[in-house]
């Protein structure tokens, strides 16, 4: 019964590097902080989420699998949250270099 | 086949590092790559079953470390185009080989002898009060490093209030930043705690404990919801100082009554450790916290 575990973990567990890498390609590749923004959060969320989810699937213990997921959890809000702040001063910096190239 | 992979990828990545941290465009840019230097060493002791130099690494080398730099750059004035340090590259190379040459010299033999302290330590662990070796070298066999090294930390802030630094502007905190400030200090609390209490018997202590009130304590203050904190108030001051003096108390009735400087009485091994490890923690996390978020004194003309 374990054995179809394994080999149910790894196609999680590749999607999620596929997700890292994507998301790493991304930030070094697209053109302004929005996109990379966009590149960098999958990494976060999906990346982290599939490795986790291939992980648990391996996992010897219930607590294993909570202690991962706690931590996905605590990634993902702490990516959000710096996503939204990198946004907003962006946002507000692109304002600020208008209002001076208008004067 | 696959961890030969992982550590030799671990240490190529940190010598990249340490070189892009030299090579950086900007100082900016440096300090960033010098965190994730920091993370990177926090692994490669974790690698090298070290997990208490990785907590440390991790929460003071990366975190801390990194915060204070972010914070002198903040101070700083504004970078000039011009490399003028250009000339001093080779001299600073040829110090830091030298220095590099005989650290080597001295590490290089622990590697190949099988040292006698390890089981030292073991044999003497019952008598410690604490179950975990590392922190019985700490706050039983070696405590008067770790006085000394609390003593470090009080110099450096105290050093610190002697530059009398200008104020740094904060901006009207964001709602989402406090938000989730609010949400992640009680996680620090939490956590530092937990790493305090289980550094008895597992990796842990007072500095990672320490060091994670501080980030809580830092969240907090950037959010506005703690006051300012200034060694003005009384229970600054006394919580910055009560760390060293528990641990000088300690040592001074031990001195005066007991078998000698910080030879603790057996019996009361375990609760002169917890003492000492929760006033250090305090202190540690005060003191951290000031040296990032601590209001400048007034200067008097």
């Amino acid at each position: 019964m374990t054995e179809w575990l394994v080999w149910l973990s790894w196609p999680l567990l590749l999607a999620g590097a596929f997700f890292f890498i994507a998301g790493t390609v991304g930030m070094l590749r697209f053109p302004d902080v929005y996109t990379r923004l966009h590149a960098v959060t999958k990494a976060d969320t999906l990346g982290l989420g599939l490795v986790v989810a291939g992980l648990s699937v391996r996992a010897d213990s219930v607590q294993a699998v909570a202690v991962m997921l706690l931590i996905w959890l605590l990634v993902m809000g702490s990516g959000a949250t710096a996503c939204q702040l990198l946004g907003r001063y962006q946002r507000e910096h692109e304002a600020q270099q208008e209002g001076r190239d208008r004067d | 086949m696959i961890e030969w992979l992982l550590d030799g990828t671990l240490a190529a990545l940190l010598l990249i590092l340490a070189i892009a941290v030299i090579r950086a465009s900007g100082l900016y840019a440096s300090v960033v790559l010098f965190i994730a230097f920091g993370l990177l060493l926090a692994l490669t002791w974790a690698r090298l079953g070290a997990p208490d130099l990785a907590l440390a690494e991790a929460a003071i080398g990366a975190g801390l470390t990194g915060v204070l730099l972010l914070g002198a750059l903040a101070h700083a004035r504004p970078e000039r185009p011009s490399n003028t340090l250009y000339g001093y590259r080779w001299p600073a190379a040829l110090v830091s080989m030298a220095l590099a040459a005989l650290l080597i010299r001295a590490v290089w033999p622990l590697a190949e002898t099988t040292q006698p302290l390890p089981a030292q330590v073991m044999t003497e662990l019952e008598a410690s009060g604490v179950s975990h070796p590392v922190t019985a070298v700490l706050l039983n066999f070696r405590a008067w490093d770790t006085l000394l090294e609390l003593l470090v930390v009080l110099f450096a802030f105290l050093g610190l209030r002697q530059l009398r630094l200008a104020p740094l502007a904060h901006t009207e905190p964001w709602p989402l930043l406090a938000a989730w400030g609010r949400l992640l200090a009680p996680l620090a609390l939490v956590i530092g705690g937990y790493l305090l209490w289980r550094g008895t018997s597992a990796p842990g202590g007072a500095f990672q404990g320490g060091a994670l009130l501080a980030a809580g304590l830092v969240v907090l203050r950037l959010n506005g919801v703690l006051p300012a904190l200034s060694w003005r108030q009384w229970p600054v001051r006394l919580g910055v100082l009560l760390g060293v003096t528990v641990f000088l108390a300690v040592a001074a009735l031990t001195h005066a009554f007991g078998a000698g400087w910080l030879t603790y009485p057996v019996a009361w091994n375990t609760p002169l450790i917890v003492a000492i490890e929760v006033a250090a923690t305090l202190s540690i996390a005060l003191t951290l916290a000031l040296l990032v978020v601590g209001e400048p004194e007034e200067v008097h003309p």
